[in-house]
C-alpha cells in the first residue's frame, strides 16, 4: 500500500492503494467516484470506459499507478458544471437512450474521445469508436441517433 | 427421486410457482404479499369483471411514509406541498423497462398535473401499502393500471372538492389541467389547495371518476427517463453503488458445479492476504435461489476482495453436484427425436397420425436451441447490514416485495426483522426474479459486524445464472392439395429437476399457438434430467418456442408452395379469442401492419430475404419482419427489423419503442451467437470473450408501429422479442434456400 496521486475530472486525488490496483477500484471504492462501473473485469464490455489525457481507457484493466500524472476524466466530470452537460448528455437525455443505463457512462465517454478527434463522425466512425462498449439492453440505435445530434449541435455552435 | 427431500429441486418449485405469479393475470396471485400485514387501511374490493383492485382508505397512515408536514397525501403514491411540487412515488423496480417513468405517468394523467411539476421517487418496499412491487412477466402495467390511476384520480377529486368549496360552486362547475382547478377562467393551483384538501375525506377509490382514454393529455406522448439526467451524469443509482459507513466487500464463492459442498478451503491463508478483514464458510440451505455452500471472504475493497479469491482453494465435495454434459444431452435428445411421440402426450387433438397419412405433403424438421445466460451488466450484488435488531438490504432485485418473505425464510428471522430498499436495477431480463444474492448478503451479514456488499464476479455472474433452458423438438406438420395446414405433431424434448415436470422455463404450453388453430394437432415429450439451474428468462418460453413454431410453420408454407403472409393469416382464422387470450383478429392486424409497412413482396436485392414471424405473448400481440442479406461465406447483416405491436394504449411512446428496439436487439444477439454449454456440470463460458454479445456495428434499423386498441394496456418489455428470431430465420431461408434448424446461427456456419 502507498499514497497514490491522481488528477481526477481536474482536481488531485489521492489514495492508498496497492499501485497495481485497477483505476477503476480506485475511482469506485477510494475516490468516491461510482458513476464508472465494472461489467466485465476484462477490458471486454467497456462498462469502465475513462478518458486519460482525452484517450478512452478501460479502467477495470489499467493499473491505477500507469495513468498517474495523466488528466483522468470520468462521467462525474464530462459535464462542465452542474447546470451545463455536454451536448452528448443532452443529446442521450433527448433521445431517451438509456433502458437500464448501467453501460451509459462508458458509452458516454467512448463517444466524447469520439467527437473531440472527428467532430463530424460517419456511421463507420461510431462503430469503431464505440466497438468496445456492450449495451446489454440494446439501445445502439439510439446511440447512434445522439451521438449524430451532439456532434450536429457542436457544429452549430461553433460555426 | 424424492422432490421434498432435495433442496435444489424445492428451490425449482418455487421458481416454477415465481413464474406463475409474475405472469399470472389473477391479481390475487400478484398481491400474494399482501397476505403479510393487512393493516385497516388496506382491503381487497372485488370490481366488475371479476378482477380485485387495490384500494385504500386513505387516512394519514397511508401517506404518513411519504407526507411532510403541511403537505397533501392522500395516499402513499404522491404527495403535494404548498407550493405546488408534486411528487409522486413509483412503487416497482426499475430494471430497463422504463417504469419509473410510466407509473408516475399514469397518476399524473388522473392527476392533471403538469408533467414538469412532477418530481418521481422510489416507493420504499411495502407490500401491504402498495401491492406488487415486482417486475416481470410484463405484468406491471396491466396489474397497476387502475390502482395507479385510482391513486391520481382520487387526489384529483379532493382538490375539486377544495375549490368548489373555496369559490362556493358545484364542484360539477370545476374542471382540472396542468395542476389547477379551473371555473370557468378563474383557477386554483395545487399548491394553493393543499390545506383545504388535506383537511377533507378520503373518498373511497372504487368510486372516483376516471378519466375517458380521449380525455389524455399525458399518455401516449414521448418522455424522457425520469432518472436520465443521473444516468448520464453518473449517479450512484445502482445496487453496486451503494455505500455505507464502515462497509465492507464481501465476493462468495460457491462450487463450480451447482451443489457442490465445502470439504475445506485454505481459510487461514486467504485471511492473511491483503485487505482481508475475515473468511469463513457458509453451509447455506442448499437452495439454489437462496443460500447455497460457499466461501466468504470480506475485504476492504473490491479490488482486495476479488484478489483474495483468486488465493482461495477449496476442495468441493461434489458427491451430489451437477454432473451435467451438454454434449451427451444432445446425444441423448437426437437419440429420442426417432420417436414421433415422446414419453408423455400433453395434447392430442383430432387424429394426427390419419392426418398426416392423409396430406398433400409433410415436412419433418429437428429443431435446437441452447442454454442462454441473462448476463445483465450490473453483476448480482446486494449490500445487507445486521443492525438494532433488523436485516437491512439494498437490493437491485426485480421482486422486492417477494424478497421479504424469501429472505425472511432462508435466514431464519421473520419478515418484520427485514427491510428491503430498493435501487436501481442494472439489466434483469428474468436474472432477478431470483433473490439469491439478497439471501446470500443477508446470510453474509449476519456473520458479520458491520455493513457489507456482496458482489460478484462476471465470472461468478456468468456460471451462476438460471438459465433459459435449450430445448429439441422433433417436429411433423402437413399440408393438404390446396397447401392448408392440416397437421401437426411436435416431440418437444425438454429438462427436468425433479424428474416429474418440465424445469422452470422449459414447458410448453397446452394452448401454445397453432395448437388451438388446428384440428389434428398432438404434443408431447420427453424429460431429461438435468441439475443446472433453469430459470424464466426475457419472455420465458416463447423466447425459445417461437422460433421453432414460426420457423416451422414457414417450411410447411415454403412447401405448399404459398406466400408465408396469407398461409399464417389462413391459420389465424376468423377472428376470435383462443384460450389462453391470442385473439386472432388482432394477430391478423398486426401481420397486415408489419407486411404492409416492410413492403412485403417489393422486389429486393440479390442476395437479400424478407421473413416474417408472429407470435402473442405476455398479453402482446407482435409480428415482424426481417430483411437479412447472406453472402457466399454465410456472411449476415440484418438490414432492418420492422415490428407491429398491439398491446393496446401506449403509456409513454419512447419508452414503448425502446423496449422493442431493445426486444429486437437482445433477440438478434442471442439467436446469432451466444450459446451456454456445460460439462461435468461446470459451466463453459466465464466472460464477454466466450458470450459475445452483438455490438453496435451490427445494429439493425429497427421501425416500430403499434396498433393503439382500446383493449386494456399490456407490457411491453417482453413480447417484441420472440418474434425476432423466427422472422430472421426465414429471411435467411427467402435469401439463401438454407433453412436454420440449429441456434445459435454460428452452429451452422454464419457470422457476422
Amino acid at each position: 500500500m502507498s499514497a497514490l496521486t491522481l488528477r481526477v475530472n481536474g482536481k488531485e486525488r489521492s489514495a492508498d492503494v496497492d499501485p497495481n490496483t485497477p483505476l477503476l477500484w480506485v475511482l469506485r471504492d477510494s475516490l468516491g467516484l461510482a458513476g464508472t462501473k465494472y461489467g466485465c473485469g476484462m477490458a471486454l464490455c467497456g462498462a469502465c470506459t475513462v478518458l486519460a489525457d482525452g484517450e478512452p481507457v478501460r479502467a477495470c484493466s489499467t493499473p491505477a499507478a500507469s495513468v498517474a500524472g495523466k488528466n483522468i476524466t470520468t462521467i462525474e466530470g464530462l459535464a462542465k458544471s452542474a447546470t451545463q452537460l455536454h451536448p452528448l448528455q443532452e443529446a442521450w437525455i433527448e433521445h431517451d437512450v438509456p433502458q437500464c443505463g448501467y453501460c451509459q457512462a462508458g458509452q458516454l465517454m467512448s463517444a466524447a474521445a469520439l467527437l473531440a478527434r472527428t467532430p463530424r463522425p460517419s456511421d463507420a466512425d461510431i462503430d469503431a469508436a464505440m466497438a468496445g462498449n456492450i449495451c446489454r439492453c440494446g439501445t445502439y440505435q439510439r446511440i447512434r441517433a445522439a451521438i449524430h445530434s451532439a456532434a450536429s449541435r457542436l457544429a452549430g455552435s461553433k460555426a | 427421486m424424492n422432490a421434498v427431500m432435495n433442496p435444489a429441486f424445492a428451490a425449482d418449485d418455487e421458481l416454477r410457482e415465481l413464474m406463475c405469479a409474475v405472469e399470472s393475470g389473477t391479481r390475487a396471485t400478484c398481491f400474494r404479499a399482501v397476505k403479510l400485514d393487512r393493516r385497516n387501511f388496506l382491503k381487497l374490493t372485488g370490481l366488475a369483471g371479476g378482477g380485485l383492485v387495490l384500494a385504500f382508505s386513505m387516512g394519514g397512515e397511508a401517506g404518513a411514509a411519504a407526507a411532510n408536514a403541511g403537505e397533501f397525501a392522500p395516499n402513499a403514491f404522491l404527495r403535494i406541498s404548498r407550493k405546488g411540487a408534486i411528487t409522486i412515488y413509483s412503487k416497482g423496480p426499475e430494471i430497463g423497462q422504463g417504469i419509473k417513468t410510466a407509473f408516475p405517468l399514469i397518476i399524473a394523467e388522473e392527476l392533471d398535473a403538469s408533467w414538469s411539476d412532477v418530481n418521481v421517487l422510489q416507493a420504499p418496499v411495502n407490500p401491504a401499502v402498495y401491492g406488487r412491487q415486482s417486475a416481470g412477466g410484463s405484468r406491471s402495467i396491466p396489474d397497476s393500471w387502475d390502482q395507479l390511476r385510482r391513486a391520481g384520480a382520487v387526489a384529483r377529486s379532493m382538490l375539486v372538492t377544495a375549490a368548489a368549496s373555496t369559490w362556493k360552486v358545484p364542484a360539477s362547475e370545476c374542471s382540472t389541467r396542468d395542476s389547477a382547478v379551473w371555473n370557468g377562467k378563474r383557477k386554483l393551483g395545487y399548491g394553493a389547495l393543499v390545506a383545504k384538501a388535506a383537511a377533507l375525506p378520503v373518498p373511497d377509490a372504487a368510486t372516483v371518476r376516471l378519466k375517458e382514454r380521449s380525455e389524455y393529455r399525458l399518455l401516449g406522448k414521448s418522455y424522457t427517463g425520469v432518472d436520465n439526467h443521473q444516468v448520464v451524469t453518473g449517479a450512484p443509482l445502482f445496487g453496486i453503488d451503494q455505500t455505507l459507513p464502515g462497509m465492507k466487500i464481501a465476493v462468495f464463492q460457491r462450487c463450480p458445479a451447482t451443489g457442490g459442498k465445502v470439504r475445506s478451503a485454505n481459510l487461514d491463508e486467504v485471511k492473511k492476504l491483503p485487505g482481508v478483514r475475515d473468511a469463513f464458510v457458509i453451509e447455506g440451505n442448499g437452495k439454489t435461489t437462496e443460500v447455497m455452500p460457499g466461501v466468504a471472504i470480506i475485504a476492504d475493497t473490491t479490488w482486495a476482495a476479488f484478489e483474495a479469491s483468486k488465493q482461495l482453494k477449496v476442495e468441493w465435495d461434489e458427491s451430489t453436484a451437477s454432473k451435467d454434459s451438454w454434449s451427451e444431452l444432445v446425444k441423448r435428445a437426437v437419440e429420442l427425436s426417432r420417436l414421433p411421440t415422446g414419453e408423455k402426450t400433453l395434447v392430442n387433438a383430432g387424429n394426427v397420425e390419419a392426418a398426416l397419412k392423409g396430406a398433400a405433403k409433410t415436412v419433418t424438421g429437428f429443431y435446437t436451441y441452447p442454454f442462454v445466460s441473462h448476463a445483465p451488466l450490473e453483476p448480482q450484488n446486494c449490500t445487507a447490514w445486521s443492525h438494532d435488531g433488523i436485516l437491512e438490504f439494498w437490493a437491485p432485485t426485480q421482486t422486492a416485495d417477494r424478497a421479504l418473505e424469501t429472505v425472511a425464510g432462508a435466514l431464519g428471522v421473520t419478515v418484520d426483522k427485514i427491510k428491503i430498499n430498493q435501487t436501481r436495477v442494472g439489466g434483469g431480463f428474468g436474472r432477478r426474479l431470483m433473490n439469491d444474492y439478497v439471501c446470500e448478503a443477508g446470510a453474509i451479514a449476519q456473520r458479520y459486524n458491520a455493513p457489507v456488499k456482496v458482489v460478484w464476479t462476471r465470472e461468478q455472474d456468468m456460471s451462476h445464472d438460471f438459465f433459459r433452458a435449450g430445448g429439441f423438438h422433433s417436429l411433423t406438420g402437413g399440408v393438404d392439395a390446396q397447401g392448408k395446414l392440416v397437421a401437426w405433431r411436435n416431440h418437444f424434448i425438454t429438462f427436468t429437476h425433479d424428474g416429474k415436470v418440465p424445469s422452470s422455463g422449459a414447458d410448453w404450453a397446452a394452448n401454445q399457438f397453432p395448437g388451438l388453430n388446428l384440428p389434428d394437432y398432438q404434443l408431447s415429450h420427453s424429460l431429461l434430467p438435468i441439475k443446472t439451474p433453469t430459470g424464466p428468462w426475457r419472455a420465458p418460453r416463447s423466447c425459445s418456442v417461437a422460433w421453432v413454431i414460426q420457423s416451422f410453420l414457414h417450411e410447411l408454407s415454403a412447401v405448399a408452395g404459398r406466400d408465408h403472409r396469407e398461409f399464417l393469416l389462413e391459420v389465424m382464422g376468423e377472428p376470435r379469442v383462443l384460450e389462453g387470450g391470442l385473439n386472432t383478429g388482432r394477430a391478423a392486424d398486426v401481420i397486415k401492419l408489419v407486411t404492409e409497412k416492410a413492403g412485403w413482396g417489393r422486389k429486393l436485392p440479390e442476395g437479400h430475404g424478407m421473413g416474417l414471424a408472429f407470435h402473442f405473448s405476455h398479453a402482446g400481440h407482435f409480428a415482424e419482419v426481417a430483411e437479412v442479406s447472406v453472402d457466399a461465406n454465410r456472411k449476415i447483416r440484418l438490414h432492418r427489423m420492422v415490428v407491429a405491436g398491439d398491446i393496446g394504449p401506449i403509456v409513454n411512446m419512447s419508452g414503448a419503442n425502446n423496449q422493442c428496439e431493445g426486444g429486437v436487439i437482445d433477440g438478434y444477439s442471442t439467436m446469432l451467437g451466444l450459446e451456454i454449454t456445460m460439462e461435468n456440470g461446470r459451466i463453459e463460458q466465464s466472460n464477454f470473450h466466450q458470450y459475445p454479445i452483438l455490438r453496435i456495428a451490427h445494429q439493425p434499423q429497427v421501425d416500430v408501429h403499434f396498433i393503439q386498441s382500446d383493449n386494456p394496456p399490456t407490457g411491453v418489455g417482453e413480447p417484441a422479442l420472440p418474434p425476432v428470431a423466427p422472422a430472421i430465420c426465414n429471411a435467411i431461408y427467402a435469401a439463401t434456400g438454407h433453412r436454420v434448424r440449429t441456434l445459435p446461427l454460428t452452429k451452422e456456419g454464419f457470422r457476422v
